[in-house]
């Protein structure tokens, strides 16, 4: 390429600023966190003095947090709360935005305006519109959910209060939410897929009679994978990581899941960051944990993803 | 799609049949569209309706049970409310508020991203494949990891409750860097070969070829960090504890947490239509470079 050169010093100036930023608050988190995970007991307080030093531990290295954590009952209701979600939420809203995103590329008429609704979730702040939809899917008959069931003669719903709705109605909320809420960056990312397709391979299937549903089963979908692909990994990481629209969706405060308790609903990152303020180690052994899934997951769609992608 | 496509029929029938077909087709992709589009825009439907009803109004459906679908009585009390009249909670405080951190994470996010990408694009020097692998593995850590960490390093420095804690820990970004770096790597070497021959040195060449360049995806990069200024949520509830220092997603929260307004959800989604409108201006009037960033980093990764 270039002639050999060194250019250390001005990598050094050009790396400094980043470096320093992220020696704080990305290096050191990650290898202390990881630390702490196995430090039975970690206390710490604020104005301690320096960093480690002015903390104290009973045990280390011991799998004592790792041990409380998987036998913690809220915790294990996280890790099942979060699978189901990631579960039903995942696969519904990528189907749907496949399909949506075909529909699009296939108008012209008003297309710019379909695409730009649609693209609106995105850019709202997702605390805001969780609590429309708390208001929205409120017990009372102000709700609109139970004044549209009204109009078929059904019965109105608690579906999100505290006082008694049940941990189904609660999922249907959560699960339209991310819905709602997950549409937009998948749609995107497929047009700009389809885009990408030539319309040889359409024109070639016309001619031979194709129906819409093979040429979109043996064309649209194999000469898609690399996008279905790529969102499929990020769906999954993002699905694992769900809390914001959980506590969006209660309302009530940044550590409430929903439920008499407030743990109806807790999430792997909610458990995370509600024991974190009293239970360091916990908190840093459930975030490894979530971490050992996440790994799991890119392995496991990366192996399938090797045999199905077609370029 | 412009074929006359009254060459390619046998006869009439078939057109017919064809033109017929495609009427069906089209009927349905818009009604398909159309249905999801409701679905996408009744909750912001919902919550402008709501936030300009009085609270007579509000108690009146209740009491009735019928809802208002249409704004009868429309009142901005509930925005003026919300922007100060509260006692306990003042938006105008937390809009100031998050600008601030919107605007000084961004400046500092960008110079230090811009200058690392520029290293890692153009500079050679020792250790540089092995760095950049460590970055982009980092980049597979949940933030929650770091959030750990972050809040006792915040905690222990004392800077609880001050803009650096909302500040500073946003500051930088692999995803950024490494997203800078692929825009940098496409500029053509002969640029750098010519402004070499111009006397110009690296610096120079990177603030008057490489950035001017590169604009497009500054820009994304701007847009993004303020999106998610604006987003932010769990890390200044965490760090802030006094009401001088929130940010607009707290503030909503507080809101909808609070005795005084349980009942009024016309105040509580005008604080929701406060905290959404600002972005939704800023997405209308950045439509493009927001939709084609969004895009382009999205499949990149």
């Amino acid at each position: 390429m270039l002639e050999d050169k060194r250019d250390g010093w001005k990598a050094l100036i050009a790396l400094a600023p980043a470096m320093f930023f992220l020696v704080i608050f990305i290096f050191f988190p990650i290898v202390n966190t990881f630390l702490l995970s196995f430090m039975d007991n970690f206390a710490w307080w604020p104005g301690a003095g320096l960093w480690l030093f002015g903390n104290t531990f009973d045990a280390f290295p011991s799998l004592g947090n790792y041990i409380a954590v998987i036998t913690d009952p809220i915790f294990i209701d996280a890790i099942v709360n979060t699978m189901t979600l990631v579960v039903i939420s995942v696969p519904l809203t990528i189907t749907v935005s496949l399909l949506l995103a075909v529909a699009l590329h296939n108008v012209r008429f008003m297309k710019g305006i379909y695409q730009t609704i649609f693209f609106l979730p995105y850019v709202t702040n997702a605390i805001a519109l969780g609590m429309v939809f708390n208001v929205m899917f409120s017990k009372f008959d102000n709700g609109l959910m139970n004044q549209l069931l009204a109009l078929f003669n059904v019965q109105g719903q608690n579906w999100v209060g505290a006082d008694g709705a049940t941990k189904t109605n609660m999922a249907i909320v959560l699960i339209i939410y991310s819905l709602w809420n997950g549409l937009a960056f998948k749609v995107l990312v497929f047009m700009a897929g389809l885009a990408s397709i030539d319309k040889q391979y359409y024109d070639a299937a016309r001619i031979d009679g194709s129906t819409k549903m093979r040429i979109f089963q043996k064309i649209t979908v194999p000469l898609l994978s690399p996008q279905i692909f790529y969102i499929t990994i990020t769906s999954f990481i993002g699905a694992f990581k769900m809390y914001t629209s959980v506590i969006s969706i209660f309302g009530k405060g940044p550590f409430n899941f929903g439920g008499s308790a407030g743990n109806t609903w807790i999430t792997i990152v909610g458990y995370v960051y509600k024991v974190m303020r009293t239970d360091t180690g916990k908190a840093a052994a459930g975030s490894i944990l979530l971490l050992i899934i996440i790994l799991m997951i890119t392995g496991i769609q990366f192996l399938v993803g090797k045999k199905r992608i077609h370029y | 799609m412009a074929i006359n496509h009254e060459l390619y029929f046998a006869d009439a029938n078939a057109m017919r049949r064809y033109k017929i077909g495609r009427i069906l087709s089209n009927v349905l992709l818009y009604s398909f569209l159309s249905i999801l589009a409701l679905f996408i825009l009744i909750p912001f439907y919902w919550m402008i309706v709501t936030s300009l009803k009085s609270n007579a109004t509000l108690e009146s459906e209740l009491i009735n049970r019928q809802l208002g679908f249409f704004p009868t009585d429309v009142t901005f009390a509930n925005f003026i409310l919300v922007f100060g009249r509260s006692a306990q909670e003042n938006f105008a405080r937390y809009y100031l508020n998050t600008i601030f951190v919107a605007v000084a994470s961004t400046a500092i996010t960008l110079v230090t991203t811009v200058l690392a990408a520029f290293a890692f694009a153009r500079l050679s020097f020792k250790g540089k494949e092995v760095l950049f692998t460590i970055l982009l593995a980092t980049m597979m850590i949940p933030g929650e990891m770091m959030v750990i960490t972050n809040y006792q390093t915040i905690s222990v420095l004392q800077w609880r409750d001050t803009f650096m804690a909302l500040i500073f820990p946003f500051s930088v970004s692999v995803f950024y860097m490494f997203y800078l770096r692929q825009t940098f790597q496409q500029i053509p070497n002969e640029l750098y070969l010519a402004s070499k021959v111009d006397g110009y040195g690296d610096f120079a060449y990177l603030w008057k070829v490489m950035i001017p360049i590169a604009m497009p995806s500054i820009v994304t990069v701007i847009i993004l960090e303020i999106m998610g200024s604006w987003n932010a949520f769990i890390w200044p509830a965490l760090v802030t504890e006094s009401k001088d220092m929130q940010l607009v997603a707290n503030g909503l929260m507080s809101i909808f947490t609070s005795s005084e307004f349980s009942q009024w959800n016309n105040i509580k989604l005008a604080a929701s239509v406060v905290v959404t409108t600002p972005l939704l201006v800023f997405f209308l009037v950045f439509k493009k470079y927001i939709m084609r960033g969004v895009s382009r980093s999205g499949i990149k990764g």
